[in-house]
């Protein structure tokens, strides 16, 4: 279950990503934000989003032209 | 060198254009979002890109045979055409049709869910990107300094290349 939930539904490139980074900046390590995207470029993005700032993609689904993503913050 | 450093990025910023005043921005922004450090230095027509009005900004049509012009409302058969090619380029040198564009440009960003170039540019700031205007073409042009945003630095050529001494990304744009 998710700490904080992040709905950028309708939110093109690169608002995704700053408003996760945004989301995350707010939480504590090891608590998991969900952000809900209908960005297909996020699904490339969030995964080199984490690479590059270490924090943790632990899922990410497609469900019916939405893309849900949990990360663990580091 | 720190790995701070090693993390720095810079753009020079060039355009003064509405289309082009995104680049700058979206990198810069999704560079801080991505923990690195990001200056970016405006300098001749790029300083646009720093005033506090920005209603003035234009795409210009003329002479630009890459952009895509597609209606971005109506129909949707009427939305798929590309008039960009259709349209000889002549027709843009008549009065009104870079505000026209422009106004369209904006319509299908906002349909699109891209950001408006002030929030971008106000992220940029809250995640600390630095923003140095060129003093020489601040001169040069006749800008009044009172017209740029709060948070710019004036300064020349030598103050990008001591932001530029580190890291290994550099942009021009």
């Amino acid at each position: 279950m998710a700490d904080e939930t992040l709905d950028a539904s309708g939110l093109n490139c690169p608002l995704p990503i700053l408003k996760t980074k945004k989301a995350l900046s707010k939480m504590s390590a090891g608590q998991i934000l969900e952000v809900i995207s209908t960005d297909a470029g996020s699904v490339k993005d969030i995964e080199a989003f984490c690479n590059q700032t270490g924090n943790k993609l632990i899922s990410n689904v497609e469900d019916g032209g939405k893309f849900v993503f949990t990360i663990e913050k580091v | 060198m720190s790995d701070k450093d090693d993390n720095k990025m810079t753009i020079i910023a060039t355009k003064g254009t509405f289309d082009w005043a995104f680049p700058p921005f979206i990198i810069a922004s999704t560079g801080v979002a991505m923990d690195k450090e990001v200056t970016i230095f405006f300098t001749f027509y790029g300083l646009n890109l720093l005033l506090k009005d920005t209603s003035k900004l234009r795409v210009s049509p003329l002479g630009n045979p890459g952009m895509p012009m597609k209606m971005p409302f109506g129909p949707k058969w009427l939305q798929k055409i590309n008039f960009g090619p259709k349209i000889p380029n002549i027709l843009w040198s008549i009065p009104g049709t870079e505000a026209l564009v422009t106004w369209l440009m904006k319509k299908t960003m906002a349909k699109h869910g891209v950001a408006k170039l002030e929030d971008l540019r106000d992220m940029c700031q809250e995640f600390d990107v630095k923003f140095i205007a060129c003093e020489m073409t601040v001169e040069l042009f006749g800008f009044n300094k009172e017209d740029f945003i709060d948070g710019v630095e004036f300064a020349g050529a030598a103050s990008y290349f001591d932001e530029a001494a580190t890291g290994d990304h550099h942009l021009y744009m």
